[in-house]
């Protein structure tokens, strides 16, 4: 059985991976799906009917991170939905891309905007307050 | 030495089609298709989110995005994607730990076409009423 998997990956990948992390995707994959299908799904239908997304402007996004636990909810939402999501576009990656150099490449790439948007997406979360927002216009 | 598959370059996209994976081969495909659509937006909004550090006036002058007729649309777009993507994820999940509903899944997936179709609809109707109103 593990042959035939890793003889899969081989296919595509020209390589056996090595140790367990591919199992270890998998399960995230479960795991961040299930918190996701409850965090994302209400932040989305939450967004558009309970607040109503005409309501949205700077100052209901500040008021809302004025709560402490708004912004851990955020935060949590921004590492399982990016985490998530750039794990499934390296799979797809998999799929398509073969040369092993490009494959590194575009790889590395995803990984580089990975680290940028999880930096920029925390940054704004962990130190907003409406006096650095305007302290960094000044 | 691994051997590699050698994989055919411009396979036509009507052969692809013609491929009759029926109802798993659509759900992977929109599950795919989905995916990568909301990456996209998640990167987008990630970066209008970040502008809330440069004050009221750059972060609001953006919410175009959101308010705009053009972005209602798109916003259905998104409740698509993410409704779906969520419905058919919990599929998976599902058929993975149990593997003998693996039989079942075209029955599995029109299960989830009836749970997904009332909610979009709902969705999607809430989302572009506002258009019709003003």
């Amino acid at each position: 059985m593990n042959g035939n998997l890793n003889r899969a990956f081989v296919n595509r990948r020209g390589r056996v991976p090595r140790g367990n992390f591919e199992l270890y995707s998998w399960f995230f994959m479960r795991i961040s799906g299930v918190v996701l299908l409850v965090i994302a799904v209400f932040h989305l239908f939450y967004m558009h009917f309970a607040i109503g997304v005409d309501n949205i402007d700077y100052d209901l996004v500040a008021e809302r991170w004025g709560n402490p636990l708004w912004k851990v909810f955020d935060f949590f939402l921004l590492v399982f939905a990016l985490t998530h999501g750039v794990n499934g576009f390296r799979a797809i990656l998999d799929d398509y891309v073969h040369r092993p150099g490009w494959s590194v490449f575009a790889k590395s790439m995803l990984f580089l905007v990975y680290v940028a948007l999880l930096g920029i997406g925390a940054y704004v979360i962990l130190t907003f307050t409406p006096e650095a927002a305007q302290a960094a216009l000044s | 030495m691994a051997t590699r598959t050698v994989y055919r370059k411009g396979v036509p996209i009507l052969e692809g089609l013609r491929y009759r994976g029926r109802e798993g081969m659509f759900a992977w495909l929109l599950h795919r298709a989905s995916g990568i659509g909301i990456l996209l937006f998640l990167a987008l909004h990630i970066v209008d989110i970040f502008l809330m550090s440069f004050g009221p006036e750059l972060f609001n002058a953006l919410l175009v995005l959101y308010h705009a007729w053009w972005g209602r649309i798109m916003t259905v777009f998104l409740l698509f994607g993410v409704l779906f993507h969520a419905l058919n994820g919990a599929r998976i999940i599902i058929q993975d730990f149990w593997p003998r509903l693996w039989p079942h899944e075209r029955t599995l997936i029109w299960i989830e076409a009836a749970i997904f179709l009332p909610i979009f609809l709902w969705g999607a109707y809430m989302f572009l009423l506002p258009l019709f109103q003003s």
